[in-house]
């Protein structure tokens, strides 16, 4: 079964409980078309890269979920596009490893330390799936030799 | 006459030695790139938000095309700007 991800901005003036409200209205619209919904990820307010709509944040919340067919995706995406509550909208289909890593996220798996840190701590996790290729020793040339 | 050792380089000796380039996502076996995380977007754009090419970070052309979709879906949603200065 094919698994669908939508990512998408709710306008900030709205108060916690109707931000609230428009995504369980969301969810409801999916799970009416009997798609089932695999995980809701709040992301929070943050600050957006540019202006949208004159607005300097937005709360992001994205919604993972697997549809019965593809019909649901356009009827969706209608939606979000009619509702003046959501600032902007990506829907994107998740292939496997995208799965994976979605999965792995929500298990604390790939960790939030620092971008280095972080970034080795991955590398490690995830060379298990791939026999790691050794890194060459750069050849230290002695000085003077 | 001086013997070998005793030579000093005037310059760095090392400074010839090109350190080869290698595809991260190939060596550490990375999949999946997040369209969602900037930290991990930043290193393959320069300061005006722009896509490094491939001869600079030395991305294979697979993983190349992927972090330039995901960089692309990022600034859709406003997650990484389109055009800035001192984005570093």
């Amino acid at each position: 079964m094919r698994q669908y991800e939508v990512t998408f901005i709710v306008d900030p003036v709205l108060s916690g409980d109707e931000a609230k409200a428009t995504v369980n209205a969301y969810a409801d619209l999916l799970k009416d078309a009997g798609a089932t919904i695999v995980n809701i990820d709040e992301m929070g307010l943050r600050q957006l890269a540019y202006p949208i709509n004159k607005r300097n944040t937005g709360v992001y919340y994205c919604i993972e979920f697997q549809p019965k067919d593809g019909s649901i995706i356009d009827k969706m995406e209608l939606s979000f596009r009619r509702d003046e509550r959501i600032i902007r909208f990506l829907a994107v289909k998740l292939e496997k490893y995208g799965i994976k890593y979605n999965e792995d996220k929500r298990n604390g798996k790939i960790g939030k330390v620092k971008k280095k840190e972080e970034k080795k701590s991955n590398d490690s996790r995830r060379s298990n799936r791939r026999s790691d290729s050794k890194p060459k020793s750069s050849a230290e040339k002695k000085a003077g030799a | 006459m001086a013997s070998r050792d005793d030579i000093k380089f005037l310059s760095n000796p090392n400074i010839g030695n090109k350190r080869k380039k290698y595809c991260r996502f190939r060596k550490y076996g990375i999949k999946y790139i997040d369209y969602k995380d900037p930290d991990f977007l930043k290193q393959f754009v320069n300061e005006q938000g722009k896509i490094l090419p491939r001869r600079i970070t030395g991305n294979s052309l697979k993983y190349q095309r992927r972090i330039a979709t995901a960089v692309k879906r990022a600034r859709h949603l406003a997650i990484l700007p389109y055009v800035t200065d001192l984005l570093k």
